[in-house]
């Protein structure tokens, strides 16, 4: 018992003073850490997996500025243009909009430890069915009422499945993915749907401020998603749910009711991304929003998203959208082949995920080795 | 091989430098480790340890195991809980590796890097949790990993001779090496296990609690096929807690207690009982446990369990704890406490019989009702079932209220970390910054964290599920520090723990937990260590020992 005085020290005595400590050698009793753990010695490393988020998303800034960078040096005379760049920039952005918005919802639901195979296929379903002659009839506003209510539902049906009938979700939302596109199909009798609603179509075409509407509402969909995992009880239950779900139930939160409402919630973006793809095809078909879910994945992925749950930033994925759609953009202005532009895709996700995983293990290592010098 | 000869001890190698218990072992230890009289034991020394240590970070798990087989020998290993029996075998089978000491096999010194080389060398494993490939044959379960090839195929029809020749021996011909191995009851799942040993052509077999799986009948048959196995020169090492077996199938025992060997080579027939146990149990660590209150008023009645069963874990179940009690059960893994646990808590649904807390009955199967109910629990895996582990401190201990704080859901992050402030406070959390994340904390802190989630929010009875294990010594007297005070401000506990002293220095009342029943029910004062282990270990000990 003699060795114990580092550990247990009684309430309010004095720490070592050798040592830098959060505590300042307090009287007893007094409320000795307001504001304990503001840095006193290197503590700032230890500021919590937030910090290697944002370490993280620096990195994947650093990755696009290098993206511009090749852009400018291989094409510098678009880029002596400044109106130019600013409308590169804005084509960039909208190219990404529709993308990340599915992937907002994607985010979540792998944070919560599943995933949603179904995101191209809910939007191509909610896409047609909002663009029937009948749906058509009660304008915009029962368009777009429409195509949220049928993503909405087919997202709570993929969570039903996983969350109460234990499905594993990768087969549940595969299942989806053919069924929601048959379903797709079927309804629109595999031809075209053209919209002919203005407003709608008008989404797409029109600018406020220089800024197109596409990219306000992804950067509204984007800001309401960072609030919403970042800010509210349903984002922690997020979060715990999908890193440790035991822990979670044992915690008495409800696992299987969350989980459900997250592929309700991937729906729900589902919805919106119809609507701004439906704007600016200004039509729908059922092979719409074609591979959504692997662009959608891999973004998130980048983002640095946790495949198996747990953790994963909004700002991330958003990153990872905006990185893959100025790679396409690079090779467009270019003038080179789309195929190129897959190969190019597929090797900076396995770069991510190599960086990320080297990345782990080396903090894992310093954290092994920090113990083993605390505990010496 | 009948009756202890009386041959002296000379050629009987107990191994150099078995340690008395630390310098510092309390008085009323057993004497230190004499040489025991010999069991005769023919054949060859095959494998010998001489001071193996293996250390994990915070826990010496093996410190100082001296262990000595033969050929043709069935070698008991005996110890309590976290004695360190599960890291020894994860050493001979080459799953860990030891920190020092030697290994020595077949008398050449060895270091097995993996599972594969202790295979190829001849020493098989057979785990408690059979690790077979439920969806593939019998034969090619047995063959696994080394099965006979010729230019790249499996030679499935020389593979399935094999087997079939190999299951003769085993005195099973009757298992069909093609059938898949799920179709299999745990027996025959088992008999597999020593088929593939066998293929490997093991001349050492480990068995690690081969009975706990087997129906009473089927253990005869076991014992058969060991003896069988031995009178073929192969050695066993026979792990079990169940006093009558080790006197019938074993030759000589060896016993470990927290990590080193207190004694070797006992003759396991006719070793007294109660030197059996007293070496199990001798503390070399003192626990400082906290005083219990003087005298306990009346306090009313907190949980009420009435005949709690469910299938397959535990049978009839009546316990109650009142505001301010500790409640222990002690019960070895298995003996369905932790289940028990589950079940008062929601996480598992009983089959039958009710819960109530203040007099009015919870709902069956649902955590958020026992929670609302005032109930907490820690679960026995703090990392898998109690903690995101990435996550801060402070969200860790808020994880069970912090939608109470929420508003409109949105989360209210500087009431939390204040709330968790006071926590860490209370609990002398170290470090004291509630934003790091948990895994930098230690094991002691780790549990704090756990507990300290259910101090939050007004919990009135506390579940803990093996609340110390793998916590080191230290921390262990802050945690029953901890669990005392909250008794005494009034909250129910009910304890759950394969360390007896831990139960019986803790907690106000005991029961004995033995195959999912009930078997004894006593205030803590009125109980010794040697009772409670007799009652946890089939109550068989008084009557195996030799009169």
């Amino acid at each position: 018992m003699t060795e114990r005085t580092e550990t247990a020290a009684p309430a309010g005595a004095a720490p070592p003073a050798d040592r830098p400590s959060p505590v300042s050698p307090a009287p007893a009793g007094a409320p000795v850490h307001k504001g304990a753990g503001t840095p006193g010695n290197g503590t700032g490393r230890w500021s919590g997996d937030a910090g290697e988020s944002f370490r993280r998303n620096l990195g994947l800034v650093g990755v696009l500025v290098v993206l511009i960078v090749i852009g400018i040096v291989t094409r510098p005379d678009l880029y002596s243009d400044m109106n130019w760049v600013g409308d590169n920039i804005m084509s960039i952005l909208t190219l990404a909009s529709v993308v990340g918005v599915v992937t907002v919802g994607m985010t979540f639901v792998i944070i919560g430890g599943g995933i949603d195979l179904s995101v191209g296929a809910i939007v191509a379903l909610a896409g047609v069915w909002s663009t029937t002659v009948a749906t058509q009839s009660y304008g915009a506003g029962g368009m777009i009422f429409t195509a949220v209510v049928v993503a909405v539902c087919v997202g709570l049906v993929n969570g039903f499945l996983i969350s109460y009938g234990r499905l594993v979700p990768f087969i549940a939302t595969l299942a989806m993915l053919v069924a929601a596109r048959g379903l797709a199909a079927e309804i629109s009798d595999k031809q075209t749907q053209v919209s002919n609603n203005a407003t709608i179509n008008g989404i797409a075409s029109n600018d406020v401020l220089g800024i197109p509407v596409l990219v306000f509402i992804l950067a509204g969909v984007v800001a309401a998603g960072w609030v919403l995992l970042n800010r509210t009880t349903f984002g922690r239950r997020t979060v715990a749910v999908g890193g440790n779900p035991e822990a979670a139930r044992l915690a008495g939160i409800n696992v299987r009711r969350h989980s459900m409402l997250l592929y309700a919630l991937s729906g729900l973006c589902c919805g919106i991304a119809a609507i701004m793809l439906t704007a600016q095809a200004n039509s729908a078909q059922a092979a719409m929003a074609n591979l959504y879910e692997l662009d959608a994945i891999a973004a998130a992925i980048i983002g640095g998203t946790l495949l198996s749950g747990g953790r994963g930033t909004i700002v991330g994925s958003l990153l990872g959208v905006i990185i893959f759609a100025t790679i396409t953009n690079l090779f467009a202005i270019n003038g080179l082949s789309t195929e190129a532009q897959n190969m190019v895709k597929g090797g900076i996700i396995v770069a991510a995920v190599l960086v990320q995983q080297f990345r782990f293990k080396s903090l894992t290592q310093l954290l092994a080795r920090n113990k083993l010098r605390s505990t010496n | 091989m009948t009756e202890p000869a009386e041959r002296p001890a000379a050629d009987e190698t107990v191994p150099a430098g078995v340690q008395s218990p630390n310098g510092t072992g309390p008085v009323g230890d057993p004497p230190p480790l004499v040489t025991p009289p010999a069991d005769t034991v023919p054949g060859e020394v095959v494998l010998r340890l001489t001071d193996v240590v293996k250390t994990f970070p915070g826990v010496r798990a093996l410190d100082g195991v001296q262990l000595e087989v033969r050929a043709g020998e069935v070698h008991c290993l005996l110890g309590q809980n976290g004695a360190g029996k599960s890291t020894l075998i994860k050493v001979l089978s080459g799953a860990h590796q030891p920190d020092s000491g030697q290994v020595e096999w077949l008398g050449e010194p060895v270091s097995f890097g993996n599972p594969q080389a202790a295979m190829k060398a001849g020493i098989a494993t057979i785990y408690q949790e059979l690790d077979l490939v439920e969806d593939l044959s019998v034969a090619e379960n047995a063959f696994l990993g080394h099965e006979p090839r010729q230019l790249g195929f499996v030679r499935r029809g020389y593979m399935a001779r094999q087997t079939r020749e190999i299951l003769a021996r085993l005195g099973h011909p009757e298992i069909p090496p093609r059938r898949m191995v799920r179709s299999l009851p745990s027996a025959g799942k088992q008999i597999v296990s020593m088929a593939r040993a066998l293929s490997h052509e093991a001349r050492l077999i480990i068995m690690d609690e081969p009975s706990a799986v087997l129906a009473h009948d089927e253990v005869g048959n076991l014992f058969r096929i060991i003896r069988e196995l031995t009178a073929q020169g192969i050695a066993v090492i026979y792990i079990s807690h169940r006093m009558e077996e080790i006197r019938e199938i074993g030759d000589r025992v060896t016993v470990l207690k927290d990590g080193r060997t207190t004694a070797a080579n006992l003759p396991a027939r006719s070793t007294p009982t109660r030197d059996l146990v007293s070496r199990m149990t001798g503390r070399t660590i003192e626990y400082v446990f906290p005083d219990r209150p003087a005298e306990t008023p009346a306090a009313e009645k907190l949980l009420e369990v009435r005949e709690l069963s469910r299938e397959g874990e535990f049978a009839d179940v009546s316990l109650t704890v009142h505001a301010g009690e500790i409640v222990g059960i002690a019960g070895l893994v298995g003996s369905g406490r932790s289940e028990l646990l589950e079940t008062i808590f929601g996480a598992r649904r009983a089959s039958t019989g009710t819960v109530s807390m203040a007099g009015r009955q919870v709902r069956p199967g649902s955590v958020g009702a026992a929670v609302r109910a005032g109930m907490g629990m820690a679960p026995e895996e703090r990392k898998s079932q109690a903690l995101l582990l990435g996550e801060p401190i402070y969200r860790n201990v808020t994880l069970a209220t912090f939608t109470r704080w929420a508003r409109l859901g949105f989360t209210d992050a500087g009431r939390e970390r204040a709330e968790a402030n006071e926590v860490a406070d209370r609990l002398e959390l170290r470090p004291l910054d509630v934003r790091r994340p948990v895994r930098t904390l230690s094991g002691g802190n780790q549990q704090k964290v756990v507990v300290g989630r259910w101090l939050l929010g007004g919990t009135k009875l506390l579940l803990l599920d093996e609340p110390t294990r793998g916590v080191d010594v230290g921390a262990r007297a802050e945690l029953y520090q901890v669990i005392r005070a909250l008794a005494a401000r009034g909250v129910g506990v009910l304890l759950v723990s394969s360390e007896v002293p831990e139960v019986l220095g803790l907690a106000d009342r005991v029961l004995v937990m033995r195959e999912g029943r009930v078997v004894h029910e006593a205030p803590a004062g009125e109980l010794d260590e040697d009772t409670v282990l007799d009652l946890v270990m089939a109550g068989s000990l008084m009557e195996g020992a030799p009169a």
